[in-house]
């Protein structure tokens, strides 16, 4: 495979075969090194094959091998003849973050984080196929599903203005219920509110850095205040949308002619009934991914309540944004300097629109529009900004976290579960975990360093850093 | 012959199983994919679920991936842990077979791994020589 340098973090892979695009990947030549051996390159290879795919096909910097796509891809596709892809998305359809600022300084409240963390993991449901303290009934769920977070709200799961804070207000438009099976219903009903397991977790954060006052400003992030970072996704209602679209688009690719490199890649043309109705599903269960989150949030601010004995508004616990890194959107790019109508895939990468952008939220427009990277339980997360760069670059997007780097058995054979936990808690971290060993597969030394991949990002242009936090206690499934 | 090994994948992981038969290929699949998510010895087999699968294509791939889905369907929406497995029918388009298994809340186990779906990334059914092998990487 030929590689190359475009500038010293951008790297091409000129098209060959049935590639209609080259592919592009965001790295220094370090993690170029170690990303070149690995069969995510294939995967951004597959991806250009793509019918209607524009420009390119992307990877963050974050990037490592998945299935179908490439786990960091982005790509994005023409609407008259271009397709829309339910493996392009994933099986945690609007799998994202989200975090909260608190007005509490980590010195003033340090004796109480031990208590504050464990209420957290009593009030948090987590672990596989874990329900959770709401069961909805169908009608309800449909609500919830067309609805998006407004609907979390009117039940009194948050504040009304949670809503300016979210992707698209709260709410993807197009949902329909109706395209939603029986069985994804099922396993929707009792998993609102609830963490699941993998690497999603709830974590008591303090922001050590500030490196953008301004934005951190317009954020409401100062050095040493308190955040809650949530990463979680549409749970069982959204693995099974996209199973069983998968599934059936195998067929739609076939009718439609579309010659697919791997079966994972399964798409339909986005104008066709079978990709309206994956749009329509796919948009059901990002509703329910910013609910499931939103119910979270309630439950985190009422276990804050609990510890700090004071109304939860008097604590803060403003929402700073909640974005999700699995997704495809309806979006206008330029391309070849003309304004056009894209079906922009994030596979485990973030949108980072900058400041002036009409998607933007209101109330960030001057600044562009927070971007949340989650790392590992040991180093660090970011809050960064949207950067103008981004939008020519890469249709508006940056990485997603920090890439893993290890597999998980390798993890769990070097590392040890009881170990792990003795060693952050060494480091002040407070851990409660649902599974020992499922939290050695998570390890900080099986992910790659997310400063660096952060950096790259900074450097390239795609999102600027804004703060840094460190995790001070994690919940996990 | 042992019955399954595991895939190493970065962010992933898979299982290759074997079979004398393309029936036990599959069976031992399903239960190479139940050892991820749970150490089985503890686990009971007293409850028993009907499962059938039909898939468009003609190719037994695809059916392979029904079956471990309809499987983590199964162990998701009844909160079982599944341990043994029987294919009474494996045609073209369609299987059939029951699985056995016990609920989550009386198996003193934890849970290892969660699997979110099984892929068509690098889906393998084949015949090589004497044996069957199959392989499947799952979303984790």
């Amino acid at each position: 495979m030929e590689l190359v340098e475009l500038n010293p973090y951008l790297w091409e892979i000129p098209r060959t075969g049935n590639m209609l695009v080259p592919g592009r990947i965001f790295a220094d030549r370090q993690l170029m090194e170690k990303a070149r051996e690995e069969k995510a390159m294939d995967q951004v290879m597959n991806v250009a094959c793509l019918p209607g795919i524009v420009k390119a096909s992307l990877a963050m910097p974050d990037i490592h091998w998945g299935y179908g796509f490439a786990i960091g891809g982005v790509a994005a596709f023409r609407m008259d003849g271009g397709v829309i892809s339910p493996g392009g998305v994933g099986y945690d359809i609007a799998c994202g973050v989200r975090l909260l600022k608190t007005n509490l300084p980590v010195p003033e409240i340090k004796d109480q984080l031990p208590a504050l963390v464990h209420e957290l993991s009593r009030m948090i449901p987590a672990g596989v196929g874990r329900g959770g303290n709401i069961r909805l009934k169908q009608k309800e769920l449909d609500d919830l599903m067309t609805g998006g977070v407004s609907w979390a709200i009117k039940r009194g799961f948050g504040r009304s203005e949670d809503l300016e804070s979210i992707e698209d207000g709260g709410c993807l438009e197009g949902a329909n219920p109706d395209l939603v099976s029986a069985r994804a219903r099922q396993r929707g009903l009792d998993q609102p509110g609830t963490l699941g397991a993998g690497n999603h977790f709830a974590e008591v954060q303090i922001v050590e850095e500030v490196f953008d006052n301004e934005a951190a400003d317009a954020f409401g992030v100062f050095k040493d205040q308190l955040c809650v970072m949530i990463h979680t996704g549409s749970r069982g209602l959204g693995h099974q949308i996209c199973t069983e679209f998968v599934k059936t688009m195998g067929g739609a690719a076939a009718r439609a002619g579309i010659d697919l490199p791997d079966r994972q890649l399964a798409c339909a043309p986005i104008e066709s009934p079978e990709g309206h109705n994956y749009y329509a599903a796919m948009a059901c269960a990002v509703n329910f991914a910013r609910c499931n989150r939103q119910v979270m949030t309630h439950l985190v601010r009422e276990s804050f309540q609990n510890i700090f004995k004071s109304p939860s508004e008097r604590l803060g616990l403003d929402l700073i944004y909640d974005l999700s890194h699995n997704v495809a959107k309806f979006e206008e790019h330029e391309v070849g300097g003309e304004r056009m109508k894209l079906c922009v895939h994030r596979k485990g990468a973030t949108r980072s629109f900058p400041a002036g952008h009409p998607d933007t939220p209101v109330r960030y427009r001057s600044v562009g529009q927070p971007v949340i990277v989650p790392g590992d339980m040991g180093t660090a997360s970011y809050l960064l900004k949207g950067a103008p760069a981004a939008m020519t670059a890469s249709f508006g997007s940056t990485c997603h976290g920090a890439g893993r780097v290890m597999g998980r058995r390798a993890a769990k054979r070097m590392i040890d579960g009881h170990e792990l936990k003795q060693r952050l808690e060494a480091q002040g971290i407070t851990v409660r975990a649902g599974s020992t060993r499922a939290l050695a597969e998570e390890a900080p030394e099986a992910y790659k360093d997310v400063n660096k991949v952060v950096d790259i990002c900074h450097h390239a242009g795609l999102s600027l850093r804004v703060a840094k936090l460190r995790p001070l206690g994690v919940i996990k499934g | 012959m042992k019955s399954f090994e595991t895939i190493e994948h970065t962010a992933d992981i898979g299982i290759r199983a074997f079979g004398s038969t393309e029936v036990e290929a599959f069976e031992n699949a399903a239960y190479g994919m139940f050892c991820l998510i749970a150490d089985l010895e503890k686990v009971g087999a007293r409850l028993e679920f009907p499962v059938e699968v039909e898939a468009e294509e003609e190719e037994h791939e695809t059916l392979l991936v029904e079956w471990l889905n309809e499987l983590l369907y199964t162990y998701e929406s009844n909160g079982v842990i599944l341990k043994r497995f029987h294919i009474d029918e494996l045609g073209v388009t369609r299987l059939k077979g029951v699985a056995y298994g016990a609920p989550i809340s009386e198996s003193p186990v934890e849970i290892k791994t969660d699997i979110k779906a099984a892929t068509y990334y690098q889906l393998r059914v084949e015949q090589s020589e004497d044996r069957w092998v199959t392989e499947v990487i799952f979303d984790v």
